[in-house]
């Protein structure tokens, strides 16, 4: 059932359409980018409980930031499902004998690269920026977690996407999902610094082993252990991705 | 086989009955049309036998394929053409047709040759490189009808293909629809609020009001089923004599008199004039002018519905996607 041509052209459709919109590409890397500027150079000096005095706080933001890029813009592949249900191309798509779970993957596949590249641009700022890259080996591992974590919540929008028909729905239910998320996942400090009741919380945040995993990877620092955490996110990408397909099996599309 | 057939389809959403057991069946290489107004249940039922709506009660085989067995291979078989727009506008012609063309599994080789010939056929080889978003409406549904085409269906589904465009346009879309339906054998099924459209195209009409099919008649069947023809005389001489005379004829259905003219109802106009003329010269009565009119799909309407159809200019949700489509380019 799986379509290779489907999902292939699926996945250019939505290059053509990134590498076209210019400004949307600028506008998803703006909000990471200003907060690795500021909130990196300006805490630069902080020092957090719990940090070796070897990392400094730019280096332990760095990969947070990348894992904040990967949530926002993979969530927000949703509104393109969204956009394309609005203009009725979805139901164009939807009337092709193509499978249903190839046009998902192939869905996946195409925002799951836009986001690895919107992750990319930001991982070369924050060189420019003074950000120390491990070897090879580890930078190329770091690809594979980030493929994790976009995957996770390129589904999340998926199924949003399934279910909520406008995109002014869609994005108040999107920031009010991701911000938490965002917040709760240990990007910006440790969690550790959290009081005990909202710790609690941040484990059931798939980002925290996202950004943990990519720490460990970058900057040879994690709170859990890395195969834990690629554990964690393998398992919950797998079963996302069968959700995902089943509410779009399931959805009547117009 | 048929290439459709249709028993007891019936879409209820919630309390509310959009299609209520509408059974029809349609032969291959015809061009069949629904006909009704707006809000009948023409695109819901269009929409079940596309597979994008589950039917609520009833069958439905397109193609000699299942609807509720075999979806994939009805949605293999059938092409269609949405009321709403349903392109990328981000794309260029070619590129949505390409996009088409390779969820049909088509082959490298074969969907070049497909895209240029369809193309050709709707007459936008020279634009097919331009963004669509720059296209005009005709243009716009002139490329969706090539999309529909490219993987040759069996079937193919319009959904009120000329809504909302200029006179001209909508004239060369229906010579497209003709041209493909002779030259591809392929059946056609489409809706329309306009009584022109199913006249000049379609082989058979079903009337559709309220979810249910009222008439289905060939656009000629339809009229005759009405009063027949009209055919009006001014006489000079005595009209009684000649009413009488015609009267006793068994082709003439009703006679009505108004004073100098005769109004003459009858079936088969053009085979019965002459003998109208013979009859009035056998009385030495002379006809100074004659003027006939057949009935037109309207009165049929009018007739069966007890309402004229109701003509808009688009859809509104047409109306509401185009507005945020231009807020949405700025």
């Amino acid at each position: 059932m799986i379509q290779r041509k489907v999902i292939y052209i699926l996945w250019r459709r939505e290059m053509i359409k990134y590498f076209r919109a210019r400004s949307r590409m600028a506008g998803a890397i703006g909000m990471p980018a200003f907060m690795l500027i500021f909130q990196g150079m300006g805490f630069r000096r902080v020092e957090f409980p719990g940090l070796p005095e070897s990392i400094g706080y730019f280096q332990y933001l760095v990969p947070g930031i990348i894992g904040m890029t990967l949530l926002f813009t993979a969530a927000y592949a949703g509104m393109s499902v969204i956009m394309d249900k609005q203009f009725g191309f979805l139901k164009e798509v939807m009337v092709t004998p193509a499978s249903r779970v190839s046009i998902v993957l192939g869905m996946i596949s195409g925002s799951a690269t836009t986001s690895l590249i919107q992750a990319l641009i930001i991982m070369m700022m924050s060189v420019l920026l003074g950000f120390r890259l491990p070897f090879l080996p580890a930078v190329l591992s770091s690809f594979m977690i980030m493929v994790l974590i976009s995957m996770i919540f390129i589904n999340i929008g998926l199924i949003l996407s399934s279910v909520l028909k406008d995109f002014h729905g869609f994005s108040t239910v999107i920031n009010f999902i991701a911000f938490p998320l965002f917040l709760l996942s240990g990007a910006l400090f440790p969690v550790s610094n959290l009081p005990a009741s909202i710790r609690i919380l941040s484990y059931f945040d798939p980002l925290t082993y996202g950004v943990d995993a990519l720490r460990g990877v970058l900057i040879g620092h994690c709170e859990f252990s890395i195969v834990l955490d690629v554990c964690i996110l393998l398992t919950l990408s797998v079963l996302m991705i069968c959700t995902s397909s089943y509410f779009f099996r399931r959805a009547e599309t117009i | 086989m048929s290439a459709i057939i249709i028993k007891e389809l019936t879409k209820k959403f919630g309390e509310f009955t959009a299609v209520d057991s509408v059974s029809f069946s349609v032969e291959p290489g015809e061009l069949f049309g629904l006909l009704g107004p707006n809000g009948a249940g023409k695109t819901t039922i269009i929409n079940m036998l596309t597979t994008l709506l589950l039917p609520t009660a009833g069958d439905a085989e397109i193609a000699g394929y299942d609807l509720r067995q075999d979806p994939g291979e009805v949605r293999n078989n059938i092409g269609i053409i949405f009321q709403d727009p349903s392109l990328d506008i981000g794309l260029t012609g070619r590129e949505n047709l390409e996009f088409h063309a390779m969820m049909y599994n088509i082959g490298s080789d074969e969907r070049k040759k497909r895209i240029r010939e369809v193309l050709d056929v709707v007459g936008l080889a020279d634009k097919a490189d331009i963004l669509v978003e720059n296209y005009s409406g005709g243009m716009k549904r002139r490329l969706e009808i090539a999309r529909g085409l490219i993987h040759y269906p069996k079937v193919l589904f319009l959904d009120e293909p000329t809504l909302g465009l200029d006179a001209q346009t909508r004239r060369s879309i229906w010579d497209h629809i003709r041209n493909l339906n002779r030259n591809y054998g392929t059946s056609v099924i489409l809706t329309t609020h306009y009584m022109e459209e199913a006249d000049f195209l379609c082989d058979r009409i079903a009337i559709i009001d309220h979810g249910k099919i009222i008439a289905l008649d060939t656009p000629s069947g339809l009229k005759n089923c009405l009063r027949g023809d009209c055919v009006s005389l001014t006489i000079e001489g005595r009209v009684d004599l000649i009413a009488a005379a015609l009267g006793e004829k068994e082709w003439v259905k009703e006679i009505v008199p108004k004073g100098k003219t005769l109004d003459v109802i009858l079936s088969d106009y053009e085979k019965n004039i002459p003998d109208i003329f013979q009859t009035a010269s056998n009385l030495g009565i002379e006809i100074s002018s004659i003027n006939f009119s057949k009935p037109s799909l309207e009165d049929v309407f009018i007739r069966l519905t007890g309402s004229i159809i109701r003509e808009q200019e688009g859809s509104r949700q047409s109306v509401r996607r185009d507005r945020m489509r231009r807020r949405m380019l700025r």
